[in-house]
């Protein structure tokens, strides 16, 4: 049952400024992923939450209590890591019941709890052995279990699925979003990988240079990017961009076409998922170069007036290398930015 | 080596494999051949070791190590070895493993010029060292006590203690500290419960190795103590006018210890040159 409200948070690491004015409020059972490319201070952010780290200015809120001066211990919290920390010299049982002893829980309570955890996360057959007999999928199992025995107001987990190969990774991402459903905790998930952020978060705050660009659901974070960096890093493969020039009251001119936008009068740039274009009897005329079958789809890298522009298609399409394509993109789905704030324009 | 060989032909890998072996025996038979003949003399009667020509077969008679152990002064010099050396080895480790955990963990303004100092440390000589700490523990009342030479002990012994835990810390990952934090641990309870356990062994190890450092020490011990030598100390003193038999037993039983000891942490001593190395 906890609230997370970060207020100004702003971090410092000598002259480098790792976060600034970082605002974001974490309602009660949400969960959270915080996305962004290396170095943007995601996991900073959420190790200033978890009390590894101390935050240059601002205020860190959990369960309406102010918690910025408390060690992690007291901030009812737990952290899964992306190295697993599994300690190495407890079995599973004592890895899992550790947070409970700390507590000073009665025998029965700890038995009860490790089990019911371990089963949770299916590792109930381990719970004898050392994390040097585990695999990766497993110590990460263990960890979690860890995490949720605590029975936290708030999970928080770095990075915890990066260590593990695609299916593993794949699996466990439908199984802890399913068990931290059960918990009603809140959680905090650190990812680098938009599949992991849309497929789990009931909202993504897209990171970048140490600030919070966008905090939506992920389809709206998919559909209307709040910047050109949301659009360029959330989708695989990201947004096509091209420039506009304004042809007078919403009119713009786009690769000699001319295509209904926003009534400003200075430059834009006009964007469109690949999946969204078409081909047409009109619209923007390109040149194929790159032809890509992914079975499902056509994945076509195109150039319109010296721009790259990709384009998914149908499969059964067929397009060589060099063919002249006319694309006509999905009136709807069409985005505008401003070049010069980089912020998206209604 | 041996994969360089094996890619260049046959003879070029015997002849590689030649060099290897002899290499290896030669420096096995620098370091055993002494030790054997040391055993050898030891376990023999006084009689034998005293004689010629000599045999190359110990005779399992403990007639030399019973006159060493009668020796007078032998067993109280002994004694005194062990006051020392263990002296030494708490010591380092109080001193020592707390520097370790700190240059593996925190971040400060002049670290890698600490950890120069350190070794720097093992720069100066002793003897250059020896008369200004003997004036010293005369003044103050140290000289001549098994706690005075221990602190002269602990500062040889204190640059390898760091360095051996400092590598150990290292290899510790500092996420299972955190992790303990996040579990309800404060710094120190995650420090008794998590990494102590993880670090026992090599805590041991380094403090055998200052225990060996402390017993092999002959120069500080014969400088600063008169009547509480050690057995380093006490050996020097007795060795031109004592009988064959009886060095060679002191010698044995200053050997043999050492090399056990050293024997069971080698491994943690790897660890140390290794960062020390980079």
């Amino acid at each position: 049952m906890a609230v997370i409200e970060i207020k100004n948070v702003a971090k410092r690491f000598g002259e480098y400024q790792a976060l600034q004015d970082i605002n974001l409020t974490i309602e009660d059972q949400e969960f959270m992923v915080l996305l962004g490319a290396s170095g943007c201070g995601k996991s900073t952010l959420l190790r200033i939450i978890c009390g590894l780290e101390t935050a240059t200015e601002g205020e860190v809120w959990i369960g309406g209590k102010r918690v910025d001066h408390l060690p992690p211990k007291d901030r009812g919290i737990s952290m899964v890591f992306q190295n697993y920390a599994v300690f190495p010299h407890l079995t599973v049982f004592e890895n899992i019941a550790f947070g409970l002893r700390m507590k000073k829980l009665p025998d029965d309570e700890v038995t009860r709890r490790v089990e019911r955890t371990a089963g949770l996360m299916h590792i109930d057959q381990l719970l004898q052995r050392y994390s040097g007999e585990l695999s990766g999928g497993q110590r990460q199992r263990v960890a979690v279990a860890r995490a949720l025995a605590m029975e936290p107001d708030v999970i928080l987990m770095d990075e915890p699925l990066s260590n593990l190969d695609a299916l593993l990774r794949m699996e466990m991402r439908a199984e802890l979003k399913g068990v931290l459903a059960e918990s009603n905790t809140t959680a905090i998930y650190v990812t680098h990988d938009q599949v992991e952020a849309m497929s789990m978060a009931d909202r993504i705050s897209v990171m970048h240079k140490g600030e919070i660009v966008q905090a939506a659901s992920p389809i709206e974070v998919y559909r209307n990017p709040a910047a050109e960096f949301v659009a360029g890093f959330i989708g695989n493969p990201p947004m096509n961009f091209l420039p506009a020039a304004p042809a007078g009251s919403g009119q713009w001119h786009v690769a000699g076409q001319v295509i209904e936008g926003p009534q400003v009068d200075r430059a834009l740039r006009f964007a469109v998922r690949p999946e969204d274009v078409r081909p047409a009897e009109t619209g923007l005329t390109a040149v194929a170069r790159i032809v890509e079958p992914l079975g499902a789809h056509l994945l076509v890298t195109c150039d319109i007036e010296g721009e790259m522009f990709r384009a998914v298609l149908d499969s059964d399409l067929a397009i060589r290398s060099g063919d002249k394509l006319i694309l006509a993109p999905q009136p709807d789905r069409v985005r505008w930015f401003d070049p010069e704030t980089t912020k998206a324009v209604a | 080596m041996s994969d360089a060989a094996s890619v260049s032909g046959h003879s070029t890998n015997k002849a590689g494999r030649f060099v290897y072996v002899s290499g290896v025996v030669l420096l096995c038979a620098w370091v055993l051949i002494p030790l054997y003949l040391l055993l050898v003399n030891t376990l023999s009667s006084p009689e034998a070791v005293n004689s010629f020509p000599k045999s190359f077969l110990p005779g399992f008679d403990l007639g030399s190590l019973e006159f060493f152990a009668g020796f007078s002064g032998m067993l109280v010099a002994l004694k005194n070895s062990i006051i020392v050396a263990a002296i030494t080895m708490v010591l380092s480790i109080l001193i020592g493993a707390p520097a370790g955990y700190a240059l593996s963990r925190f971040e400060f303004r002049g670290k890698e010029v600490f950890r120069l100092l350190i070794l720097l440390t093992r720069a100066f000589p002793l003897p250059l060292l020896a008369l200004p700490l003997a004036v010293l523990f005369i003044r103050t009342g140290l000289d001549d006590t098994a706690f005075g030479l221990a602190l002269v002990h602990t500062t040889l012994a204190v640059p390898f203690a760091v360095l051996i835990t400092f590598s150990l810390f290292s290899g510790i990952p500092l996420e299972l500290e955190e992790a303990a934090w996040t579990l309800g641990c404060t710094r120190l309870t995650a420090f008794t419960k998590v990494v102590l356990p993880l670090i026992l062994p090599g805590i041991t190890a380094s403090a055998i190795f200052a225990f060996v450092i402390s017993w092999n020490e002959v120069f500080a011990a014969a400088v600063l103590t008169i009547e509480n030598r050690t057995l380093t100390a006490f050996l020097l003193q007795t060795l031109s006018e004592s009988p064959l038999h009886l060095k060679f037993a002191g010698g044995f039983i200053l050997v043999v210890p050492a090399l056990v000891f050293i024997f069971a942490v080698r491994k943690y001593l790897f660890a140390m040159w290794g960062i020390a190395n980079r």
